[in-house]
C-alpha cells in the first residue's frame, strides 16, 4: 500500500494541473463563443 | 469631459462614437459557419473597418474603426441579413462577473469532486481502518475548503431568503452540505465508517451546473434586449442667439427653444413654433396617418417630424413630460407582475419545510429508539442529502435553459425570468395594431411606367414620411431618377426637377388632383394616384391562423382603417382606445379571470405590456416598451408566435414532470434513510441518477415542434 504515497500526490498534482488550465482558459475569454468556435472550423481561409 | 469648454464636450461626442472601441450589432438570423464568412469577408472590405468579429452564441457582431454605423447597417442589409445597433455604453459596463464566477465555481468543486470520488470509490470497495481513515481525511482536506468557496452562491441565497423569515430552495441546499460536510469531519476524526464528503462535493457540482446555465441563457437574452439602442432622444438642438448647439435631454427647461430636424423624436413637450407640421404620433396614439398640426399647437415627447424641420418651445421637461408620465403608469403596472410567484418557488415553499421536518422526525425518533445521538444525527443527515434537492434544484433551470436557448435561436429574447411559466398559462392574446401587426404600405397602379417608378423612388428616398418609405419599399430595386433641387413642403410632399420639368410626390389635393391619397405627378402630366394601405406584417396572418387562443386587436387608431384591417386578418377589433383605456381594458379581463398576453409596440400600449399576464414586443419598438415587456421579438415577422406559447406550454409541461421525476426517488429513498440503511453510496447513487435523469428529460424540449 505503500505506493499510495505516490500516486494519491500524483492525481490531486495532475487534476490541479487540469484545474489550473481551466481557470486560465475561463480568463482568456476562451467561453464567449463555443458555437462560433465550433462553426469557425468549418471555414476555409483566416 | 471637462467644465472649462462645455460646448467641446459635445462636440467632440460623435467623434467619439465614431473611433471608439467598436460598433456592435445584433444579428438575429445568422446561425451558421457561411453566414459568419459571409460577413466578417463582406465587411473587411469597407474602408475604415479594421477588426470584424461575429459571435455565433450571442448572434452579435463587432466591427472595430472610425466607420459610420449606417454603413455598416445598410452593407449587412445587402448580404441579406437584419442587423440591429446596440448600444455601446450599455455594453461596456455589462462584464458577466457573476457568469465568470459561476464557472469558475463550477470548475473547482468539479476537480475536487473528481477527486473525492476517486478516494470514495476506495473506502466503498473496502479500504478499511487506517486506510480509510487516512482517504476520509484527504477527502476532508479537499472538500471543506472548496465548500467554503464553491457553495458560496447557495449560502448567500439561503441566508437572504432565511433573514426575512422565508424559505427558498437554497435553505435545505446550504444545510445539506454544511451538515454533511461537518457530520463527516466529525465521524472522520473519531474514526467512523461514513463520511458524506463525496455527497456533500457533488451536491455542490450539480447545483452549481443548474445554477450556471441558468444564468448564461439568461443573462444573454437579458443584456441583448437591454442593449438594443434605445430609440428616446438623449440629445436635443437648443438655440440660443440665432445658432443651434447639441445638449442633454435632461439639460432642457421650461421655455428653451428646440429645433427638431426631419426624421428626428421630439425630445420634450413643447408648443409648435413653426407653422405647421407633419408628425407621426404612431409610437404614442397608434393612429397610422401622419397628423398635421398648426402653429401653437402642443407637441408630445416621442412624436416623430417626417416633414421640414421644426421648432419648438418647450413646456415641460424631465419627469413631467408624456412620456414619463406613462413610465410611471407602467411601474405601478409592473408591480403587479413582480408578485407572480415561479414554479420553482412554489416547489420549494412546500419542500423546505417537509424535507427539515423529515430530517428533524427521523433524529427524534432515533433519539427515543436507542438514544444514540451519533446514530441519529447520521440518519438525519442521510435523509436531507437523500431527498435530492439536486434533481428538485435543477428540474425548472435545466428546462427553462433548453427552451430559452431554443427561443433565442427562433429570434426570441426571453427577458423576464418567470416569463416562459406565465406564458403558459396565457388564455387571450390581445395584439396592438400600427406597427405590431400592421406596416403601412402603399398600391401602385398597374399600368405605371419605369419613368415614373425610377422619379417615384428618388423623390421618396427624399422624405421622411411613413408613406415615401413604404413607396421606396414597394419600388424594390427600381433605379432612382436623378433630381435637382429637392425639398420638402411640410405637410404637403416633395418637389423637385427631372431633365427640366418639375416633379412632385404628395398629396392629392397639393397636386392638383380630386383624390386624398398620395399622388405623383411628372410636370404637366396627369397626376398618378398611389393609394395608402396598410398591409400585415409578414407572417402575422399564418401566425393568426394556428394561434390556438382567442385573439383580437386594441388599438388607438380610428375605427375605420382598424376596422378594415382586422376584417381582413379576420379577428375582432377596439379602435379608439386611449392607453389609460387598454390599461383598463386589460385590468377588466383579468378581473374576469382571463390571463392575457399583450403583444404591442408603441408608448400607448407601455402601461398594458406592464400590466397584462405577459407581453411581447417587437425590436423595433420604443425603449419603454422593450423594457415593460417580458419577450423581445428580433425578428421582423411574427410567424413563430404559436410556437413560442406551445414551447412554453412544454417548458411547463417538462418541468412539473421534473418534479415528479424527483418526488418518485425520494419516495423510494426517504423511508431507506429513514430506517437508516442508507449509506454514502446510496447517496451518491441517488442523487447522481435523479439529477441525471432530470437533465436528460430537460434535453426534450429541443425537439418539440
Amino acid at each position: 500500500m505503500n505506493v499510495l504515497v505516490i500516486l494519491i500526490p500524483v492525481s490531486l498534482i495532475l487534476g490541479a494541473v487540469g484545474l489550473v488550465a481551466f481557470i486560465w482558459t475561463v480568463r482568456n475569454d476562451q467561453y464567449d463563443d463555443e458555437k462560433g468556435n465550433a462553426a469557425r472550423i468549418l471555414l476555409d481561409d483566416d | 469631459m471637462t467644465a472649462a469648454c462645455p460646448a467641446c464636450a459635445t462636440g467632440a461626442m460623435p467623434q467619439d462614437m465614431d473611433t471608439g472601441p467598436g460598433l456592435q450589432f445584433s444579428l438575429p438570423d445568422i446561425h451558421c459557419a457561411a453566414c459568419i464568412g459571409k460577413i466578417e469577408r463582406g465587411l473587411a472590405s469597407i474602408t475604415g473597418v479594421t477588426a470584424v468579429r461575429v459571435n455565433l452564441s450571442l448572434k452579435r457582431l463587432t466591427v472595430g474603426g472610425p466607420v459610420d454605423p449606417a454603413r455598416i447597417e445598410s452593407a449587412l442589409r445587402d448580404l441579406g441579413f437584419e442587423a440591429y445597433p446596440l448600444d455601446l455604453e450599455a455594453l461596456t459596463t455589462a462584464r458577466d462577473t457573476v457568469g465568470r464566477g459561476l464557472m469558475t465555481r463550477m470548475a473547482v468543486a468539479g476537480f475536487a469532486m473528481m477527486n473525492v470520488m476517486l478516494l470514495s470509490v476506495a473506502v466503498w470497495s473496502g479500504a478499511a481502518d487506517a486506510t480509510r481513515d487516512m482517504f476520509h481525511l484527504i477527502s476532508a482536506a479537499i472538500t471543506l475548503p472548496v465548500i467554503a468557496y464553491a457553495a458560496q452562491p447557495f449560502f448567500q441565497n439561503g441566508w437572504t431568503a432565511l433573514r426575512v423569515g422565508r424559505l427558498n430552495m437554497d435553505v435545505p441546499i446550504s444545510l445539506a452540505i454544511v451538515l454533511a460536510a461537518g457530520m463527516s469531519l466529525y465521524e472522520t476524526l473519531n474514526g467512523g465508517e461514513h463520511a458524506y464528503f463525496d455527497a456533500a462535493i457533488s451536491l455542490t457540482f450539480f447545483l452549481l451546473i443548474g445554477r450556471f446555465m441558468d444564468h448564461r441563457t439568461r443573462s444573454a437574452a437579458r443584456s441583448a434586449a437591454k442593449e438594443l439602442t434605445a430609440l428616446e432622444v438623449q440629445t436635443a438642438q437648443k438655440i440660443v442667439g440665432g445658432t443651434a448647439s447639441t445638449i442633454a435631454v435632461s439639460a432642457l427647461a421650461i421655455g428653451d427653444l428646440i429645433s427638431v430636424a426631419t426624421g428626428a423624436r421630439v425630445p420634450v413637450d413643447g408648443v409648435l413654433l413653426s407653422d405647421h407640421a407633419l408628425m407621426d404620433r404612431s409610437f404614442l396614439t397608434g393612429e397610422s396617418a401622419a397628423v398635421d398640426v398648426a402653429q401653437n399647437a402642443n407637441l408630445q415627447a416621442g412624436e416623430i417630424n417626417v416633414a421640414a424641420p421644426l421648432m419648438l418651445r418647450a413646456t415641460a421637461v424631465g419627469a413631467d413630460t408624456t412620456l414619463r408620465r406613462m413610465a410611471a403608469m407602467v411601474e405601478t403596472a409592473e408591480n403587479s407582475r413582480n408578485k407572480y410567484t415561479a414554479m420553482a418557488d412554489r416547489a420549494a415553499q412546500f419542500y423546505a419545510p417537509a424535507v427539515h421536518l423529515l430530517a428533524l422526525s427521523a433524529f427524534v425518533g432515533w433519539m427515543l429508539i436507542n438514544g444514540d445521538v451519533r446514530h441519529a444525527l447520521n440518519v438525519a443527515i442521510a435523509t436531507l442529502i437523500i431527498t435530492c434537492p439536486c434533481a428538485l434544484g435543477l428540474a425548472v433551470p435545466a428546462v427553462s435553459t433548453a427552451a430559452i436557448s431554443r427561443l433565442f435561436s427562433l429570434g426570441y429574447l426571453v427577458k423576464h425570468a418567470t416569463a416562459l411559466e406565465r406564458l403558459a398559462e396565457v388564455t387571450r392574446v390581445v395584439f396592438d395594431k400600427t406597427g405590431t401587426l400592421s406596416m403601412p404600405s402603399v398600391t401602385l397602379p398597374d399600368d405605371f411606367s419605369d419613368v415614373e417608378r425610377s422619379v417615384a423612388k428618388a423623390l421618396a428616398q427624399a422624405s421622411h414620411h411613413p408613406l415615401s418609405r413604404a413607396l421606396e419599399k414597394v419600388l424594390g430595386d427600381s433605379a432612382a431618377a436623378d433630381l435637382d433641387t429637392i425639398s420638402e413642403i411640410a405637410g404637403q410632399g416633395v418637389v423637385a426637377h427631372w431633365n427640366g420639368q418639375e416633379v412632385r410626390l404628395g398629396r392629392g389635393a397639393w397636386l392638383g388632383a380630386d383624390f386624398d391619397d398620395m399622388g405623383l405627378r411628372i410636370g404637366n402630366a396627369a397626376p398618378r394616384r398611389i393609394a395608402a394601405s396598410e398591409t400585415p406584417r409578414p407572417g402575422v396572418r399564418s401566425a393568426l391562423a394556428r394561434l390556438d387562443l382567442p385573439a383580437e386587436i386594441v388599438t388607438g387608431d380610428a375605427a375605420g382603417p382598424a376596422q378594415r384591417f382586422a376584417d381582413d386578418l379576420g379577428i375582432g377589433v377596439r379602435a379608439d382606445v386611449r392607453p389609460e383605456a387598454k390599461l383598463a381594458y386589460l385590468q377588466q379581463l383579468a378581473s374576469q379571470g382571463e390571463r392575457v398576453l399583450m403583444v404591442g409596440d408603441g408608448l400607448n400600449d407601455t402601461a398594458a405590456l406592464a400590466a397584462a399576464h405577459a407581453s411581447i414586443a417587437p425590436a423595433s419598438a420604443l425603449d419603454a416598451s422593450r423594457s415593460a415587456s417580458d419577450i423581445v421579438v428580433l425578428k421582423d415577422s411574427f410567424e413563430d408566435l404559436p410556437m413560442l406559447l406551445r414551447i412554453s406550454r412544454m417548458a411547463c409541461h417538462l418541468s412539473q414532470q421534473n418534479f415528479a421525476i424527483a418526488a418518485i426517488y425520494n419516495g423510494v429513498s426517504i423511508p431507506l434513510a429513514i430506517a437508516g440503511y442508507a449509506t454514502p453510496l446510496a447517496a451518491a447513487l441517488a442523487m447522481s441518477i435523479s439529477s441525471i435523469t432530470v437533465l436528460l428529460n430537460s434535453q426534450r424540449i429541443r425537439f418539440s415542434k
